[in-house]
C-alpha cells in the first residue's frame, strides 16, 4: 500500500545511472524549461526522442515504472477533457482559424485547431515524462542535496530537501498509526461523517502529529547543532562525484536543447500553425 | 541561541516539507465535491509558517508541492508549485501579528489568522496559478480560473477550520506568555 520510498530509486548499471546526481538535475530543469517554453510541434517531436532514447539508456524497465505511466495517462485524458469542455474554442483563438470537423451539440464542435491544439498540450505530457521518471529513478537520493548545492543553491536549502526525503516514510508511519489509534477511539473520517466534523475529526489526528514532528525537529536540529552543523558557508558532501566526461556531454545536450527551444520560440513563435 | 533557531529552520523546513507531502500524497478525506480531497496539507502549512516565518513557510510549499508532483511521476506543474510557496511566505507574513508561541490565541488573532489565509489562497489559486498555468501552458482562461477559484475556497476552508483549530490546539498545548502568579 504505501510507498516506501518517495523517489522511487532503481539501481541499476546504465550510462544514466553513472552520471552524477547534478549532472540529471541540471539536465533535468533544461529539459523541463525547454520544453514548457515552446509550443512548436517539431520542436516538442525532436524533445520526445530525445526523451524516449535518455529513457531506454537508463535500461529501467517499462513495466517497473507502470504505475506512475497510467496515472500521467489518465491526468492527460482529464485535463484534455476538461480543457474541451470548458473552451471548445481555444485552438481557433490561438491559431486564428477555425476548420470544423463535426458538429457535437450547443457550442461544441470539433475543430481541427482544438484538435491539434490538444494533441500539442498531450506531447507536452510525453515530451516530460520520461526525463522526469528517470531522473527520479535513476537518482541516488542521498546524492540529491549534494547535487542541489552543486547547481547554486545553498546547501541549508539542499539538507532541508535531505531531511524531508529521509523523513517522510516515518511520517508516513506516524500518520498510519495515529490515524488507526484514533478510528480506534471512534473518531471517524469517511463519508458517514458530516462534512464539518469530519473536518474537526481530522485535527484530532494531525495534532498528535504536529506534536511529535516538532518533538523530531528540536531532536534533530540539537543533533545537528552538536555537529556543528551550519559553522561555515561552504561543505563538502560524500556523495558527491567528480565530474566525468559523460556529464559535460549531457549538460551540454540540455543546454543546446534548450538553446534551441529559445531560438525557434523567438524567431517563429511559440506555435507551429498548419493551419495558414 | 541565534544559530540553533537557524538550524531549527532548516530542520522545520524538512520535517514541513515531510509532513506537507505525506498530507498530500497518501491522506485521502473525501469532500462534498464528488472525486476531491481536502487538502489537509494547507492547514499545517499554516501552522508552520505561523511557527517558523515567511521564508521556512514559501520553502514548505515549494519542496513539499515539488515532492507531491515528482512522486507522481511527472515534471512538477511548476505555476502551481509556486502558488503553493506563495501561500507559505503570505502566512509566514503573518506570524509576527500571531505570535503562536506565546500561547495566546483569541478572537482578534484568529480573525487575523482568517484574513491571512483568505488572503494567501485567494491570491494565489484566482491569480498567480491560472495566469501562469496560461503563460506556461497556454490553457484556456476559463478553465484555469474555475480550477483556482476551486481550489481557492476548498483551501481557504480546510485552512480556516482545520488550521484554525490546529493553532488553537497547539496553543493550548504551551504554557502562555506571563501565566505564572506572583504570591
Amino acid at each position: 500500500m504505501a510507498a516506501k520510498t518517495v523517489l522511487n530509486y532503481l539501481p541499476r548499471k546504465s550510462v544514466i545511472h553513472e552520471l552524477t546526481g547534478t549532472t540529471k538535475l541540471a539536465f533535468f530543469l533544461l529539459f523541463t524549461f525547454a520544453s514548457m517554453i515552446t509550443y512548436n510541434t517539431w520542436v516538442l517531436l525532436g524533445l520526445m526522442a530525445v526523451s524516449f532514447a535518455a529513457f531506454k539508456m537508463s535500461h529501467i524497465q517499462f513495466r517497473e515504472v507502470r504505475f506512475m505511466m497510467v496515472f500521467m495517462l489518465v491526468f492527460l485524458l482529464l485535463n484534455n477533457l476538461f480543457i474541451f469542455l470548458f473552451d471548445p474554442n481555444q485552438g481557433t483563438a490561438l491559431y486564428g482559424t477555425r476548420h470544423v470537423l463535426c458538429h457535437l451539440f450547443w457550442r461544441y464542435d470539433v475543430t481541427a485547431e482544438q484538435l491539434f491544439y490538444m494533441l500539442n498540450i498531450s506531447l507536452k505530457y510525453f515530451v516530460a515524462l520520461p526525463v522526469a521518471i528517470f531522473f527520479i529513478s535513476a537518482t541516488n537520493p542521498s546524492e540529491f542535496a549534494a547535487s542541489l548545492n552543486s547547481i547554486g543553491i545553498s546547501y541549508k536549502v539542499g539538507y532541508s530537501v535531505a531531511i524531508a526525503l529521509r523523513y517522510i516514510p516515518d511520517i508516513q508511519r506516524d500518520y498510519h498509526n495515529i490515524s488507526q489509534a484514533q478510528q480506534a477511539r471512534g473518531v471517524e473520517l469517511g463519508k458517514s461523517e458530516p462534512f464539518f466534523a469530519r473536518l474537526k475529526n481530522s485535527v484530532s489526528i494531525l495534532l498528535p502529529l504536529i506534536l511529535t514532528s516538532l518533538n523530531r525537529i528540536d531532536t534533530i536540529s540539537n543533533a545537528m547543532e552538536l555537529r556543528g552543523f551550519g559553522k561555515n558557508k561552504k561543505r563538502t558532501w560524500y556523495t558527491r562525484r567528480p565530474f566525468a566526461r559523460n556529464d559535460w556531454v549531457a549538460i551540454g545536450l540540455g543546454m543546446v536543447l534548450l538553446l534551441i527551444s529559445l531560438t525557434v520560440t523567438i524567431r517563429f513563435g511559440r506555435f507551429y500553425n498548419p493551419f495558414v | 541561541m541565534k544559530s540553533n533557531n537557524n538550524i531549527k529552520t532548516v530542520v522545520a523546513v524538512g520535517i514541513g516539507a515531510a509532513l506537507f507531502f505525506v498530507l498530500g500524497r497518501f491522506v485521502a478525506i473525501p469532500s462534498p465535491v464528488p472525486n476531491t480531497n481536502i487538502s489537509l496539507q494547507y492547514a499545517v502549512l499554516a501552522l508552520l509558517a505561523g511557527m517558523y516565518g515567511p521564508v521556512a513557510g514559501g520553502l514548505i510549499g515549494f519542496i513539499g508541492h515539488t515532492l507531491i508532483d515528482l512522486s507522481w511521476g511527472g515534471s512538477p506543474w511548476w505555476s502551481w508549485v509556486i502558488a503553493s510557496a506563495f501561500v507559505g511566505v503570505v502566512m509566514g507574513l503573518f506570524a509576527k501579528k500571531l505570535n503562536i508561541a506565546e500561547g495566546d490565541f483569541g478572537k482578534g488573532k484568529f480573525i487575523t489568522f482568517t484574513i491571512g489565509n483568505v488572503v494567501a489562497h485567494a491570491v494565489a489559486w484566482i491569480v498567480i496559478a491560472p495566469v501562469l498555468d496560461i503563460l506556461i501552458y497556454a490553457e484556456p482562461a476559463n478553465k484555469v480560473f474555475a480550477q483556482g477559484a476551486f481550489a481557492a475556497v476548498s483551501n481557504i476552508i480546510t485552512g480556516v477550520v482545520v488550521g484554525g483549530l490546529l493553532v488553537l490546539a497547539y496553543t493550548k498545548t504551551i504554557a502562555k506568555k506571563g501565566s505564572l502568579d506572583k504570591e
